[in-house]
């Protein structure tokens, strides 16, 4: 189930890992698509209970006490263990204790604390758009609540964020190797933004067209692959690679607004 | 870099040179006519050109400058090469080379300009073997070299390893009757303290244009204080040139083409006949005018900055688009003429393209008379 919960998100974070070794795994944010639990056969007759952040409405209807410092810290044979999706995170807290919301939430902060500890850059999207301004997709929020044939019976608020959290994973990932001669593999420490600044002059509307100094119709992939020869120095993107799928949404997330003139020189 | 090689590289002439070298030629012949008899000679070139159906001297006709510059009796010249971003030579040589270019162009200057400017952004990431190697190849120049410190130049030890080469970068001296001021416009409020960044990472952060987490610069209070201090001892009527890496304007912030206190810098430029600033960053040509103060930018050896998305002033008349596929295209070094009455005539010596002059008569006239070359591609 872990797997297939992580698949959305590991899929669009492949670029991102291969040029990133502390980066590793998808968050508990972003494998929360679903909110799901299990319970497995403790060893130590303890309940184990894994459940996501987002799924914390579960985890109160399973039941979850106060967890303080103090309960874990003591916790006897009768304890409860809550088990992060990562199957490496867990707190404890008496069974018998009262359930409450707070108590609920008091878990899943602890077991979100515990997670960041482990995973510091974790909130790489949010620090790379600190650093980078990405232009935010298309507001959906006036589809909530509508229809759309077998896929939505019913657009949420949820749908609407999700769409717009793995969207913008694959543009923050597009960003980092625009602003890396290392993810770029530039053999002279060129990036891409030291021409292009927030991918200014880029312009990814204009294309396809007939580019004559290479004396065929170029699409942006193709210019993108004649920057990394030429300038940069570094070498061709295959054209579906995870690179060349995330540069291509950086490049054009930035250029939102822009009516499409494919063809214009 | 030892002398030895640096000949090598001056021996080799690239056609781009050669054809330099005949335009320059051709120029200086020109600049000894006066006005008339120049007018008639263009002509007539021109129509003999047309009727043999080619231009003799193709890209060299810029009849309204040259014909400027040949009435200009008075004044001085100096150069400038800006933006040169050095990575080690092993690293990468072709900001090297194109630094080479520049100082090739200035040193192959006649008349000989006065002195140099060098605008800042010697080295990409501060590091000594890069301000190092900077320094060496400005020292082939044989004329007096003024140094301006970046910001790439300053943020991996806070400009240190820069203070040792050249000095203090915040002074100023006098030139023929005119009151030079060089700033460091690239002060940064302290924002790695808190983030616990390494000096490498601190670099690497202001090195990025569009880098959001770095501060917007400033000249600061005690820059400030000095420079109300230096002018209170010149006269209004002495021409006034402000040196600046950045803008000491608002142009666009988020790229920190902008000087956070610059109009606290204006307002001390106000009271004298004329003041112009002189600046580099933006590596584009950059035309601005504020009451009596002209601005001007400077060419980069190294890359073109696009022009920003807002904020473009108004007198500006764009160079062209940089072609990708011509490496060189969009740089460039220049010189700046200056007046008797301490007004500029700013040329761009863009490489491979016909050279644009922004005269002090188009800034003045507010772009009515003596408008440059414009582009025949603007940007996107």
């Amino acid at each position: 189930m872990e797997e297939a919960m992580r698949e959305g998100p590991m899929r669009e974070g492949e670029a991102r890992r291969r040029h990133s070794r502390e980066r590793d795994g998808a968050s508990p944010e972003a494998a929360a698509g679903a909110g799901r639990s299990r319970t497995a056969p403790s060893t130590r007759a303890l309940t184990r209970v894994a459940f996501t952040v987002t799924g914390l409405g579960l985890a109160l209807t399973l039941g979850c006490s106060e967890p303080t410092s103090d309960s874990v810290a003591s916790g006897g044979g009768d304890d409860i263990e809550v088990e992060l999706c990562d199957g490496e995170t867990s707190t404890r807290v008496p069974a018998r204790a009262e359930y409450t919301r707070e108590g609920g939430l008091a878990i899943a902060s602890d077991l979100m604390a515990q997670w960041k500890r482990r995973n510091p850059d974790a909130e790489w999207v949010e620090a790379e758009r600190e650093k980078h301004r990405i232009e935010p997709p298309a507001d959906n929020t006036d589809l909530i609540g509508k229809t759309q044939g077998h896929t939505y019976s019913r657009i949420t608020e949820r749908h609407v964020k999700e769409w717009e959290r793995e969207l913008m994973q694959l543009v923050a990932e597009g960003s980092q190797i625009f602003h890396s001669p290392d993810a770029l593999g530039s053999e002279i420490a060129v990036s891409c933004d030291m021409c292009h600044p927030d991918a200014a002059n880029t312009h990814p509307e204009t294309y396809p067209k007939f580019q004559t100094q290479i004396g065929r119709v170029a699409l942006l992939r193709d210019m993108i692959n004649w920057c990394i020869e030429h300038p940069v120095r570094g070498e061709l993107l295959a054209a579906d690679s995870a690179e060349m799928r995330a540069l291509e949404a950086y490049i054009t997330a930035q250029r939102k607004g822009e009516t499409m003139q494919y063809g214009k020189h | 870099m030892s002398r030895k090689s640096r000949k090598t590289v001056r021996g080799v002439k690239s056609i781009e040179t050669k054809h330099h070298e005949q335009r320059e030629e051709v120029l200086n012949g020109l600049r000894n006519l006066d006005r008339r008899s120049f007018l008639r000679l263009s002509a007539a070139a021109f129509g003999a050109a047309m009727g043999a159906g080619a231009l003799r001297f193709p890209h060299t006709f810029q009849p309204v400058s040259i014909a400027n510059a040949a009435g200009n009796g008075g004044g001085f010249r100096f150069a400038y090469i800006s933006d040169s971003h050095l990575y080690e030579r092993d690293l990468n040589d072709r900001f090297v080379t194109q630094l080479l270019r520049a100082v090739d162009d200035v040193q192959r200057l006649d008349p000989k300009p006065d002195f140099v400017i060098y605008g800042g952004d010697l080295a990409q990431l501060g590091q000594p073997k890069e301000l190092e190697l900077g320094a060496q190849i400005l020292g082939e120049l044989d004329m007096p070299v003024k140094m301006m410190v970046g910001e790439h130049d300053w943020y991996l030890d806070m400009g240190e390893k820069w203070r040792e080469l050249f000095g203090d970068p915040t002074y100023s001296f006098d030139h023929k009757g005119v009151h030079f001021v060089t700033l460091n416009s690239v002060i940064e409020e302290d924002f790695w303290t808190e983030r616990g960044m390494s000096p490498m990472e601190r670099m690497k952060t202001v090195a990025g244009l569009d880098n959001g987490i770095q501060s917007r610069f400033e000249v600061g209070a005690e820059q400030r204080e000095w420079l109300r201090r230096d002018l209170e001892a010149v006269d209004a009527s002495t021409p006034v040139v402000v040196f600046s890496h950045s803008p000491l304007y608002h142009y666009y912030e988020p790229w920190n083409f902008w000087t956070k206190d610059a109009a606290e810098i204006q307002s001390m430029l106000h009271r004298f006949d004329s003041a112009v600033v002189i600046h580099g960053h933006t590596h584009q040509l950059l035309t601005h005018r504020i009451g009596n103060i002209h601005f001007h930018g400077m060419l980069s050896t190294a890359w073109p900055w696009p022009y920003a998305p807002e904020g473009l002033p108004e007198l500006t008349v764009q160079m062209n688009r940089p072609d990708p596929f011509d490496p060189h295209d969009g740089l460039g070094a220049g010189s700046v003429r200056v007046n008797t009455d301490g007004y500029v005539d700013k040329l761009y010596d863009l490489w491979n393209r016909n050279p644009i002059e922004v005269s002090a008569g188009y800034v003045a006239s507010n772009g009515s008379r003596n408008v440059p070359s414009r582009p025949s591609l603007t940007s996107y």
